[in-house]
């Protein structure tokens, strides 16, 4: 692959009426790759792609075009071309005038316009649909018209946003092939915005997975699959076991009690780890040979392989398999080695330590109240003097959602949800801080919610000099 | 079925105070004194054909300057936030809450003579006729009317997708060229509606005239006047200001029709 970078993104931040859509992103576009920028919704990819195509400028970094800078370029000057989500193909323009319309602009001969754009046409399958309205065209058809009209440009990128999204699963899985051929017909360099991690892993020469308008990573669609950064990557891309573990020394680590070899090196010792392995890495063995053993709850299959669930300790595996076990039977887990992908913890605050002051205290009725980013919040059955410093430990299960609506803290963003095995780990963004928290129900990521406090499992101490730890 | 009852009321309605009334008209027009058949009316009716054209003529001038006006604002309109949207459309119905005849009054007060509108004029050594005259009565008419030019021009407008606008910026449009090659186009049909809504009204509405232009009636006023001692001849008058109406929404209709195809 050329290493000439067409478009290069630097140390790019947006915001959006004070809501942070990306921050300071870093990002080189080669030429005539296919790069996917993939994240789930609110990730800040779409904001990047228009970034790109001149729609939004961002508030700080530059954007660079074959190494101009490009930030105040408008976008009818850019030598890029945008696929929209929803197509926007002009409704009062016929096939031929939308695919031909960037060439009119650029006064080409008529003679010139018709050929090229019949041999768009052709290029999309669409030949002899010239006089058509778009109107009385297919979501499929359409999508080639939009595409025509963007490569007929012959713009050094093209941008696309999302173009199957519209489209019914053949169709997508039809279109995701021809993109990628067209792709590598005309060489050009494409950056395609999807939410869909197998759209992104079939298509792409590289990936970029996003998340709350950071990069997560970028690589080939075999790094990110097999060396997922982290915990979201691993469970953003394909499906995955993640569970929490403890990296003893290199190439050791602990899991559900377990001592197991991998390959990985340079965590430290005794350094809480998360540990990702994929379903298809597990390997079925009888339980007396295997460190890890565990019964069959469920097997589901799903035509090339059979999807199983495994209890194991507190921990449900997903695991496929070529062969189905039986419900209720007892079998034995092994991984190899390389096959157990360790990554840093997300989060580094497990235990949602807070260092404070006692705001107001009252004896008779044993409480304690504290400021926590502006809010009163009361500890019962707690009583320390005011103005005394305080440490308060609130391990992730003292969290909760309230469930009527009226939190400690409201307005809580949901940054990250990920299954663990046993229950849900969950990235929680306040005001000033990160927050983990547990819990067995599925939330929906990048919503806020109301957040409570249960003091019956927390620690509250006399803070002493603990404080310059933090 | 259940759709088919839940007509019927509109149905006794539109039979009474819509065909009904307008096969007495058709009746009326087509009779004399005596009911016999008769085109006699007819005849009557064109003693005023002078005036027919003359109210054409106002509701064309009207219309074109309600469009002039109109068309630049609702692009604006439908460029603002929706939330702005929504009070600038209210602001341009509060007047139409006020009564009609209310509305009109007030520019008699303001262009009548010594009124004003004169006295600065004047002031400044220009001594013009501000009433009673067509320039009055297009005044009252623009004032009457330009709500029902815009709205729906903005109604279409404000409909127009933005990507729609941001591939035309892609593809290599300019401002202007965007406007051009896209907004314009797509407005038509409101442009279309909205030609309809005001020359239709202004075609046949009557008062104005009265108040405003003097002694220069409008069709609308002689039907009216007419009416009250010969529902012969009034009837006649009023069908054939009925069949040009119909004739040019039948056009309009077709030129959007074309407009929309072709681009």
């Amino acid at each position: 692959m050329q290493k000439d970078a067409v478009v290069k993104l630097e140390d790019i931040s947006f915001k959006y009426s004070n809501e942070v859509i990306l921050n300071h992103i870093n990002l080189e576009i080669y030429d005539k790759e296919f790069i996917t920028l993939l994240g789930p919704s609110g990730c800040g990819k779409t904001t990047t792609l228009r970034i790109i195509a001149g729609f939004e400028t961002p508030d700080e970094g530059s954007v660079y075009f074959e190494g101009e800078k490009i930030n105040d370029v408008p976008p009818h000057k850019r030598s890029v071309n945008t696929v929209f989500q929803k197509y926007a193909l002009f409704p009062h323009l016929n096939v031929f005038d939308n695919v031909a319309f960037g060439l009119k602009l650029k006064k080409l001969s008529k003679k010139e316009i018709e050929q090229k754009v019949k041999a768009m046409l052709a290029v999309v399958d669409l030949k002899g649909y010239e006089k058509r309205p778009v109107k009385a065209l297919s979501g499929g058809q359409q999508q080639r018209v939009a595409i025509a009209r963007a490569l007929v440009c012959d713009p050094k990128v093209v941008l696309l946003d999302e173009p199957l999204g519209a489209l019914d699963l053949k169709l997508r899985k039809d279109m995701q092939i021809e993109l990628k051929q067209l792709q590598q017909k005309t060489q050009k360099t494409f950056v395609y915005v999807t939410h869909d991690q197998e759209e992104a892993l079939t298509m792409s020469d590289r990936v970029v997975v996003m998340n709350n308008g950071v990069i997560a990573q970028i690589g080939t669609p075999e790094e990110v699959y097999n060396e997922p950064v982290n915990a979201f990557v691993a469970d953003f891309i394909g499906e995955a076991n993640i569970i929490n573990g403890t990296m003893l020394e290199d190439c050791k680590v602990k899991i559900l009690g377990k001592t197991l070899n991998c390959v990985d090196k340079g965590f430290g010792k005794n350094a809480p780890v998360d540990v990702v392995i994929r379903p298809e890495d597990i390997e079925v063995i009888p339980p007396e040979e295997a460190q890890l053993v565990g019964v069959v709850e469920d097997v589901v299959f799903k035509g090339v392989h059979f999807e199983m669930s495994v209890r194991c300790e507190n921990c449900q595996w997903l695991i496929h398999s070529t062969v189905a076990q039986k419900v209720g039977e007892k079998i034995g887990m092994t991984v190899s080695p390389d096959n157990i992908q360790i990554m840093h913890k997300m989060f580094l605050n497990p235990n949602n330590e807070i260092f404070t002051e006692v705001y107001y205290s009252d004896k008779e009725q044993n409480t304690t109240t504290f400021l926590l980013e502006g809010e009163e919040v009361t500890i019962p059955d707690t009583f320390f003097e005011e103005g005394e410093k305080l440490h308060i430990v609130l391990p992730p299960d003292a969290l909760y959602i309230a469930g009527d609506g009226v939190g400690q803290l409201d307005e809580v963003y949901i940054e990250s949800v990920i299954w663990k095995g046993e229950h849900n780990e969950i990235i929680l963004e306040s005001d000033e801080r990160k927050w983990l928290m547990h819990s067995d129900v599925d939330e929906q990521v990048a919503t806020y919610v109301p957040v409570c406090f249960d003091f019956s499992k927390a620690t509250v101490e006399r803070a002493e000099e603990a404080e310059d730890e933090v | 079925m259940k759709s088919k009852a839940t007509s019927y009321p509109y149905l006794l309605w539109m039979l009474v105070f819509t065909v009904i009334p307008l096969l007495m008209v058709i009746y009326y027009a087509f009779t004399d004194s005596t009911g016999a058949f008769s085109l006699h009316n007819f005849v009557n009716a064109s003693d005023y054909s002078e005036v027919f054209l003359y109210s054409l003529y106002v509701a064309l001038i009207s219309t074109l300057i309600c469009l002039v006006l109109a068309y630049p604002l609702a692009f604006s309109i439908s460029r603002c936030t929706e939330s702005k949207q929504r009070i600038i459309v209210m602001f341009l119905m509060v007047p139409m809450w006020m009564n009609f005849l209310l509305r009109i009054y007030a520019w008699v007060l303001i262009l009548q003579n010594y009124g004003p509108l004169d006295t600065i004029l004047s002031f400044f050594g220009l001594d013009l006729t501000l009433i009673g005259n067509t320039g009055a009565v297009v005044v009252g008419m623009v004032y009457e009317f330009l709500p029902f030019m815009i709205l729906p021009i903005h109604a279409v407008m404000s409909k127009i997708d933005d990507s729609l606008i941001e591939a035309a910026q892609d593809l290599g449009c300019s401002g202007v060229y965007v406007f051009r090659k896209v907004i314009f186009p797509l407005s038509v049909p409101g442009i279309i509606s909205g030609i309809t809504m005001v020359f239709v009204p202004t075609a046949s509405t009557f008062l104005v005239a009265q108040y405003l232009g003097g002694t220069q009636f409008m069709i609308g006023d002689v039907i009216e006047r007419v009416f009250q001692s010969d529902h012969h001849t009034g009837s006649a008058i009023a069908l054939v200001l009925m069949v040009v109406i119909l004739g040019f929404l039948v056009f309009m209709n077709r030129f959007g029709d074309k407009e929309a195809v072709t681009g």
